[in-house]
Order: C-alpha cells, then structure tokens, then sequence
C-alpha cells in the first residue's frame, strides 16, 4: 500500500504536483473518473470537480462545447457522456494569484478516462495553472481531455501541461480558448516520457488587442507518435499570436503544426519551430501555416529542423566537457524555452520537470 | 612545450597549411601575423583538435606527447585551451555553465565571481552563450573562460579584435596574467593572433612569427615585424626577411 503511494507520489511530482500550500494556492486529483482531493490554500481562486460546479452555479452549464465542438469527432463525442468529470478553476473579478493552482488526472484501471475542464479567468484576474496527467505504469487505455478556457477583459492566464505517460496509453485532449479584448493566454506543454499516441490541435480564438503563445516542448520516444499543433484565429485588430514548438525525435514521430489565421487587419502572428532528431529512425514532420484574410496584416514562421551541429559540440569540449556531456548540454539549451511573462514560480516548476524528465531520456 | 613538425591540414577538401614547423619552449608567447586567409586561425584549430580542420600530414608534440590524434577534451585536460576568432551562439546553454566546466580543469570553481567581475561579465552569466553579446563580450567571455581554465599553453585567435581602448586593457591585463608575463619563472607559454598589434602594447611576446600562404615564412622580433608590416605591407616584410636570411 505505502510503497504503491510513494510511486504515485514520485509521478505525480514529476509532473509538476506538490500538495504543498506553500507552493500551491488550489490542488485537484482526478483518478480515473473519481476526484480524489481538492483544496484551495488561497481565498478567492475557486477549485472544484465540474461535476459540483454545475451543482453550485447553474451558470456553468452555459459554457460547456463552447469553444470545442461536441461533434468534432469520435472522441468529442465520447467525452459527451453521463459520468464525465474534470475541474472546475475560476479567478472570480480582480483576483491575482501568482502561486499556481495544480490539477492532476491520473488514469490507472479504467480503458477509458474522460475529462472536461472549464477555467476561467474573470475581468482583470490573472491566474496560474500547473496540469499534470499520467498514468499507472500498468494501465492500459484512452484519456480524452475535453478543456475550455474563458480569459475575459484584461485577464491573464497562464496553463501550462505536463505529460507523463505510458507506452500503451492513447491521448486525445481536444481544448478551446476564448480570450477577451486585452486578454493574455500562456499555454506550455511539456511532453517527455513514452506515450502511444497523442493527437491535438488546442485552438485559440484572440480579440482586440488580446495576446495567445503556445509553447511547446515534445520528446517524442521509440515507438511514440506525438501530433501536435497549436492554432489561433486573430479575430480583431490588435490581437497577436506566438507559437513556439521544440521537438525532439529519440526515435518517435513527431507531426508539429501550427496555424495562424489572421481575419482581420493590424494583426500579428509569428509560429517558430524548430526540430532536433537524435536517432536514426525518428521522423519529425514540421507543418506551419499561415492564413492571411486581410491586406495590412503580419504573419511570419520559421522552421528548422536538424542534427547538433558539431561546431557546437567541438566548442563545448574545447571547455573540457566530453562529448556526451556536450551532447546533453546543447539538448537541454535546446528545449529551454524563453517565454516572455512567465511568473518565476511557475518558470522554476516547469525547469524542475524538465530536470526530473531529462535523466529518464 | 609545443612541437608542430611538417604539419599539413585540409579544410573542405582544400589544403590550407603546408607543412609548418614550430617550436615553443616554456615560457614563451609568440605573436602571428599573416594576411586574411593565411591560415592563422587554421593553425591555431589544428593544434586544438577542431575536427573541421583535418591533419594530413606531419604530427603536433605537446609536453612529449603525440597529441594529433587526441580528441579536443583530451588535448584541453593536458594542459591547453583556446579562445576562437568566433565562437558559436548555443541558445539555452548559459554563460555560468560553462564557466563551471572551464574552473572544474583547474580547481578554480571560487574565482568565477572574481573573474567575471573583473571581465565585466557578471550581468551575462545567465545568459545563452553569445546570443545578443557584443563583438567586445564575445572576446570578454571567451577570455573569461580561459581564465578560468588557466591552461598551461594557451591560444589566442585575435582577442584585441572588435575591443574598444577601454577594453583592451582589461583583455591585455587578463592574457598577460594567463601567459604569466610579469614573471619571471615563467610555466606557461602561448600563440596570440593580431592583426593590429594593439595587444602587444599589454602583453609582451618573445617572437613574431607571419604565416603566409599556409607557410611560416618570418621570425623575428614581433615589435620589429609588426613595424615592417605597417610600413612595407606583409609583401614588404617577407622580402625584408629574406634577404636578412641571405
Ligand atoms: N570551416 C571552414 N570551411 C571552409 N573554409 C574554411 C574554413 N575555415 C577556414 N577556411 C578557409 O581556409 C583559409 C584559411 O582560413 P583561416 O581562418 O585559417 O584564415 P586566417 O589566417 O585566420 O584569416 P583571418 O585573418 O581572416 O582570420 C581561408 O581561405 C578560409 O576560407
Ligand atoms: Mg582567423
């Protein structure tokens, strides 16, 4: 019993989950469809499973498939189901909390695990949150993650997800986010360990003047196949997008895509990636698109994709570091990467897992 | 020290050094000359071990080892290191880490402070490696970090390059204390490339050497030589230096 705990523990703070009040202002763990703990250590942000959110506020029903079409595809669909759970995480009005809220969904003994989240960062609220998901090291099934943001006028929020899975487990998050005139919306997504699969396309729609960046970082295994793209719609003047993906292929497939489409003018979207293979039979196929709709607009990618360049390598030893050390080195440099207004606390839990993944690479 | 017999190397195919002798003893900095293109940085790339730059023929001796076929690592464990004409930019590989590699080779982990105060590099440590640095950083940095290794032979590929009358006697000062010129018991010994010559007004060398074409082509006194070269242009110098041959 302890020692199954102590392993669960050693995942879960793998992923980013601490149950420290001191380093966490809310906590949530879903095991399966069952929510397990919830606490909120900081007045004012609200944690709680969706299922009692829709018994506590009748509102919440109203921004259910909002964002994310119920009938988009089998897995949508799926998730449009009875015994659905997931979390509940709203800023009310005005509340800033830098501390993150840390939410965790762990699949362990059901085929099929699925989720719906709903968070929300009201008016002038600014909000953190650190997802982690997993998966018992035996388990064997289907997670379908359905999430739907609200940033809403001058709020910031910033998600930033953790996967850690196993090698027979399937991944299908499907998420939307709405973010209101002077909004901001951080996304991170960090994946690192063997998965069988994981397909996504996280969609942002941006208003006047409001801000989205994604930022992905994805070690793609032997035998994992990684999908992954980031989209957003720049609905109104002012708004602006930034996708940063950095993918590594250790022998997995990694398909990168990202979408800017620009719908109205004095919009600005930029999608960078950049792919490293270390291993003789990874794939990583680099798909960037942008879609300009009006004249006076900026959209502009870059993609590269590549080997260590051995000029690198060769300075590093020069510094007497070995091959291998400089190997790992400019890996590591290679996957940091610098997002402009991540709160520091949330910037040192991200390298920290980072860290924790890296010495399982 | 140091014993380079016959060498040859090839850059992409192309035979850049044609067999060059040189010999270092103790205690002794040389200065190199040569036009753009020559050669210099070639050698001096040679002589670490820069797989791009490949030996094809002769051998490089240092302290009575055969090092030519020695991987860089290995060549900077015994004793020597390097700063490039221009180092590359590794994005998320910050300064400070690799200072610590640097001080790890000499046990000077408790200087990188000091040091990197006195290189005026303290606000960089925590940055990507000459991402965004200056042309003046890049050479601070690159000093820097030798300092920190402390080598016992030491290659300089144009430090004084890019840096400002201010900095150059930062630099200056740095080298002279990494080729212990102030002593006169000296352990280390070195090859500093300059064009200009500025860095000769801070740190003094033994001999001028000019590489021309591949070749070593003039020995001498460096102040001498580098006079001849402003005065005559390297063409000028290298008929001076033969017919004081002859
Ligand atoms: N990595 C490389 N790839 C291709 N050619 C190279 C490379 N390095 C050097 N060369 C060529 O070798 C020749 C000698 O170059 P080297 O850098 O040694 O000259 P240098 O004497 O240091 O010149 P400078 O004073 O301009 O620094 C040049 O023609 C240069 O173009
Ligand atoms: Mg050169």
């Amino acid at each position: 019993m302890s020692e199954g705990y102590d392993l669960e523990k050693d995942k879960l703070r793998e992923i980013g989950i601490e149950f420290d009040p001191l380093k966490r202002s809310g906590t949530f763990l879903q095991r399966d469809q069952e929510v397990s703990t919830v606490a909120t250590f900081y007045g004012g942000v609200e944690v709680m499973s969706i299922r009692d959110a829709m018994k506590k506020y009748d509102w919440v029903q109203d921004y259910f498939w909002k964002l994310v079409n119920r009938e988009q595809d089998e897995f949508t669909k799926e998730a449009d189901a009875e015994d659905v759970n997931g979390y509940f995480i709203r800023a009310p009005p005005n509340v800033k909390v830098e501390i993150p809220v840390e939410a965790c969904l762990y699949l362990h003994r059901v085929k099929k695990q699925k989720v719906h989240n709903i968070i929300i960062a009201e008016e002038n609220s600014e909000l953190n949150i650190i997802t982690g998901c997993t998966s018992h090291p035996a388990a064997i099934g289907l997670h379908i993650g359905i999430s739907e943001f609200f940033v809403k006028k001058n709020a910031k929020l910033t998600f930033t997800m953790i996967h850690s899975w196993h090698n027979k487990i399937e991944v299908r998050p499907r998420s939307g986010a709405l973010i209101e005139e002077n909004g901001t919306f951080i996304s991170n997504y960090i994946l690192m360990n063997p998965v069988k699969i994981v397909q996504m396309y996280p969609t942002a729609y941006v208003n006047r003047n409001a801000r989205v960046i994604f930022s992905n970082v994805i070690v793609a295994l032997d035998g994992s196949t990684v999908d992954s793209g980031s989209r957003a719609f720049l609905r109104e003047e002012g708004a602006i997008a930034e996708i940063i993906s950095r993918t590594i292929s250790k022998g997995g497939k990694v398909i990168t895509r990202g979408q800017i489409i620009g719908e109205s003018g004095g919009v600005k979207g930029h999608l960078e990636c950049k792919g490293l293979i270390l291993s003789e039979n990874g794939e990583i196929i680099a798909i960037p698109e942008l879609i300009a709709k009006r004249p006076n607009l900026e959209l502009s990618h870059e993609a590269a994709i590549g080997k260590i360049a051995e000029e690198e390598i060769f300075y590093l030893m020069s510094r007497g570091m070995s091959r291998d050390e400089a190997v790992s080195a400019i890996v590591r440099g290679f996957m940091e990467v610098e997002v402009k207004g991540l709160p520091e606390i949330l910037k040192i839990a991200i390298d920290k897992a980072i860290e924790e993944m890296r010495d399982a690479l | 020290m140091l014993r380079i017999v016959n060498l040859s190397v090839e850059v992409d195919g192309k035979r850049i050094l044609k067999n060059v002798n040189l010999y270092i003893k103790k205690g002794e900095t040389f200065a190199l000359f040569g036009p753009n293109g020559s050669g210099k940085s070639t050698l001096l790339n040679a002589i670490i071990g820069n797989p791009a730059y490949k030996i094809v023929g002769g051998r490089i001796i240092f302290k009575k080892t055969d090092i030519t076929e020695l991987p860089t690592n290995e060549r900077v464990k015994l004793g020597i290191g390097m700063t490039f004409q221009s180092p590359p930019k590794i994005g998320g590989v910050k300064l400070i880490d690799i200072l610590k590699h640097c001080a790890k080779l000499s046990g000077r982990e408790e200087m990188i402070l000091k040091l990197a105060e006195k290189l005026k590099m303290r606000e960089h440590l925590n940055r990507s490696l000459n991402l965004g640095f200056s042309g003046g950083e890049v050479k601070r940095s690159e000093i820097l970090q030798l300092m920190l290794m402390n080598p016992d032979f030491v290659l300089l590929d144009e430090p004084d390059s890019g840096v400002d009358l201010e900095n150059i006697a930062i630099v200056g000062q740095a080298i002279s204390e990494l080729l212990e010129r102030d002593k006169d018991d000296r352990e280390k010994a070195g090859i500093m490339i300059t064009h200009q010559g500025h860095i000769l007004d801070y740190v003094s060398a033994d001999y001028g050497v000019i590489l021309y074409n591949g070749m070593i082509a003039c020995l001498g006194d460096p102040k001498d030589i580098l006079n001849q070269i402003r005065k005559n242009g390297y063409e000028g110098c290298l008929a001076k230096c033969l017919k004081d041959m002859i």
